[in-house]
């Protein structure tokens, strides 16, 4: 059964939240059931964040995880906080650029991508969610890359419209380095 | 025995009861001014045609059943809240003709906010606002417009303001409003100054049909029940001493109000 | 129509303009806001009234005028707006109106914080004001029943000329879900006789909650509870699942209880016969097949982003036949699935309930 479960954790301004939503719109677009669920906080403005998506074959149920599949960290803290919380035999996907430390756990699958180095390589340190993200859906297969990809079409703000092309090179650069 | 020597189709109407008062006895005290502006509201509601067309919002105080006495459409508010009630009406009902009627207790004290941002709105809706410097229905206790030393149920020493704050003065502060377009404090305390009110409830009646704004009427008032003053000696304690602190005047009035037939 | 990722908030505000909502009025209040944000521009498009009001007593007395005018008319807070609005509740109430409100429940007592919770159980069922009544309350657990809640919401305020509190928490009004929305309703062409409108043609119409003479009140009261009673004979709505053969009994509503679906099923994979009980109206409470289960299970555990409010239903339905547990997180706090599932296995083995 098709089912996962991630944990989005960075800075405010890190696009956590946002890469969340893209992998909700991707698995509704492959016809999962989805849930996605922000941390509301006052600590949205400018603290940490983070979000929780779950796509599944099945109706979801809690909306929210302890211990999720997989976990994708941007920033120190995030690392330091949720590492420990993947299940065993999860995914950790880690900012390698932001995040020095490594993890001492060998029950799970870990990858760390200098994801703020490569963003800022293709002109814009902001997407480095992308390159997580493309990271996360080649490892996990939950969705395609390319369901990833038209849903960024669709679903980038006017604003940010002219970072299309660097974004979806991102995801590409993700999942090239996840292979 | 006298006999008619001018057929009735003839003779000139010198009295009528208004078509928008109801014929129902009200429950004020003798001598109380609600029974007269009640008539001077049904006279403005009739002289424009509105009967039909009008919605009041009673307020909670002595006037919590003026729908038993002025024939039209009728909500019951909360204490203070008929400038929201109006508010909410009127904007779904934009033909409509829409007044509250509130005391000072109702208006000055539990209310502020809702006539301010209604009044600030610039809400097409009119108020009526009796202010006789007491709470009637309750008892006599002190209201917001209570004046210096005056003896109340809750100011039994008489009101002291070091202690219990300072008359308001409602109106001066409404016309700060942006959205209001007409403020005015009149007095139903003598012949002359009913029918100066009548005039400025018709005008502001007047301006809400026309679209312009916010309109107030203050009403200087008496309570001779809870003032314990007999009723006249009552109309003239509040001409010496209520229209002292609170002066009779137009504290707003557009240009577009002006301009609005008499 | 498609199905879209919506955020709790706008697709409730979106599927009440849907289904017809003529006016809303409201103050910004976490984690309710977007609601707002989003009627404020689509209302108007509409043609539609909106207004944000000065406070939560104004937006809910607004509603009220709004709704003696007989149009379909809503507003939506959080528990400390809520706790504000309980004097208009109760006049309308008392004035036979329909009104509805969502209260999208924050973590309390006092300013709290912002977080999701269910601690508005009590105020919403059984305090929503001064006086004898109940608003209608449902619980919708996922974004898509909370869009399908509007439109009961609005039909059943209407039918029965009273309030209808559709009650969700921070995190069904902050998660976004994939959900269907409605198409687009006509609105309702006529104004219901009892509205004022104008006494135009007819004796004027008064909509008010006074009646001073203790008899008249008293008829007021009789009438308001044979409507209540209406209400508690023919609207009680609940999901059950896998009772069949249940020895335990899960109940909880709302966020608790689409937690409590992932806590069956993984009690079920564990082999334990367990069956979930989700209320979806608090207020008629499923009373009557809650005693009916409390007669075949052997326990009963109850779920509650709360100190336990719901739980005191339960426990007056179940009236000591089987023990009733509690497992409840406060404060913003959610319950954890694990957490649930080790709860419920204690009180399995506690009962000698083995898989």
């Amino acid at each position: 059964m098709r089912h996962q479960e991630a944990i989005f954790a960075g800075f405010g301004g890190q696009g956590v939240l946002f890469a969340g939503q893209l992998l909700a719109y991707a698995g509704m677009s492959e016809g999962l059931h989805v849930t996605w669920i922000p941390s509301y906080g006052p600590e949205m403005r400018g603290g940490t964040a983070n979000c929780t998506v779950i796509l599944s074959e099945d109706e979801i149920g809690a909306p929210v995880i302890s211990h999720p599949l997989s976990a994708l960290v941007f920033n120190a803290p995030s690392m330091e906080k949720y590492a420990p919380l993947v299940k065993p035999g999860g995914l950790l996907l880690v900012n390698s650029s932001l995040i020095a430390a490594r993890t001492a756990r060998e029950d799970l699958r870990v990858v760390y991508i200098p994801a703020s180095d490569i963003a800022t390589e293709l002109g814009n340190i902001r997407i480095a969610n992308m390159v997580l993200l493309g990271a996360y859906v080649t490892v996990t297969g939950i969705v395609s890359l390319d369901s990833a990809k038209a849903q960024l079409d669709e679903h980038l703000s006017d604003r940010q419209r002219k970072w299309l092309q660097p974004n979806i090179e991102a995801l590409d650069r993700g999942a090239t380095l996840a292979r | 025995m006298s006999q008619s020597i001018i057929a009735p189709e003839e003779m000139e109407l010198a009295y009528a009861y208004p078509a928008s008062l109801t014929r129902a006895y009200t429950h004020y005290c003798p001598g109380c001014v609600h029974g007269i502006v009640h008539r001077l509201v049904a006279e403005v509601i009739d002289e424009l045609g509105i009967r039909e067309r009008a919605i009041g919002v009673a307020p909670v105080g002595c006037a919590v059943l003026i729908y038993n006495y002025i024939n039209t459409d009728f909500v019951e508010a909360a204490h203070g809240r008929a400038p929201a009630m109006a508010t909410g009406i009127k904007r779904v009902n934009p033909d409509n003709v829409v007044f509250t009627y509130q005391g000072d207790g109702d208006l000055a004290a539990i209310g502020t906010a809702e006539i301010i941002h209604a009044a600030n709105r610039g809400e097409r809706i009119t108020t009526v606002f009796i202010n006789n410097a007491i709470y009637g229905m309750t008892g006599g206790q002190m209201a917001p417009t209570t004046l210096q030393g005056m003896v109340t149920t809750s100011t039994p020493m008489g009101r002291n303001c070091q202690l219990a704050g300072y008359p308001i003065r409602m109106s001066e502060i409404l016309a700060q409003t942006a959205g209001a377009v007409y403020v005015t404090r009149e007095a139903a305390l003598d012949l002359a100054g009913i029918r100066k009110t009548k005039r400025a409830i018709k005008r502001a009646f007047l301006a809400q049909m026309h679209g312009l704004g916010f309109a107030s009427v203050e009403v200087l008032s008496t309570c001779p029940t809870n003032w314990g003053m007999d009723p006249w000696a009552a109309m003239q304690w509040a001409k010496e001493n209520l229209a002292a602190y609170y002066p009779l005047d137009t504290f707003k009035i557009t240009d577009a109000v002006k301009a609005l037939p008499a | 129509m498609a199905v879209q990722l919506l955020k709790g908030n706008v697709a409730f505000a979106e599927a009440a303009v849907r289904y017809g909502l003529q006016a809303y009025f409201g103050y910004p209040i976490t984690p309710q806001s977007e609601a707002l944000e989003h009627l404020s521009g689509r209302m108007l498009q509409e043609g539609r009234v909106f207004l944000q009001a000065e406070s939560e007593v104004a937006a809910i007395n607004m509603v009220y005028g709004a709704a003696c005018c007989g149009v379909r008319v809503m507003t939506s807070t959080s528990g400390p707006g809520f706790s504000l609005m309980t004097e208009g509740l109760s006049y309308i109430a008392g004035s036979e109106i329909p009104v509805v409100v969502v209260d999208m429940m924050r973590g309390g007592p006092g300013l709290g914080n912002i977080q999701p919770s269910q601690a508005d159980y009590f105020l919403m069922t059984k305090t929503a004001g001064h006086g004898d009544f109940h608003p209608i309350v449902l619980a919708p657990a996922s974004v898509q029943e909370l869009i399908d809640s509007m439109g009961l919401a609005f039909a059943l305020a209407e039918k029965y000329r009273t309030l209808v509190i559709v009650a969700g928490d921070g995190s069904l009004g902050q998660m976004m879900e994939s959900a269907e929305l409605p198409p687009m309703q006509p609105l309702p062409e006529q104004r219901p006789v009892w509205a004022v409108t104008g006494a135009k043609g007819r004796e004027p119409n008064v909509i008010t909650s006074m009646y001073l003479v203790a008899e008249h009140l008293e008829q007021v009261n009789l009438r308001l509870q044979a409507k209540l009673a209406e209400i508690r004979k023919h609207e009680v709505r609940f999901v059950e699942s896998q009772t069949g053969d249940a020895e335990l009994l899960l109940v909880a509503y709302g966020t608790s209880g689409r937690i409590c679906t992932s806590v069956l099923r993984q009690a079920r994979q564990n082999g334990l016969p367990v069956g979930l009980l989700r209320p979806q109206t608090l207020w008629p409470f499923p009373e009557q097949r809650l005693r009916e289960l409390a007669e075949q299970v052997r326990g009963v555990l109850v779920v509650e982003m709360s100190a336990g409010q719901m739980l005191e239903d339960v426990e007056h339905a179940v009236q000591g036949r089987v023990p009733v547990r509690f497992h409840g997180r406060t404060g913003g706090m959610i319950p954890m699935v694990e957490d649930v599932l080790s709860e419920l296995q204690a009180l399995a083995s506690d009962l000698g309930v083995t898989p």
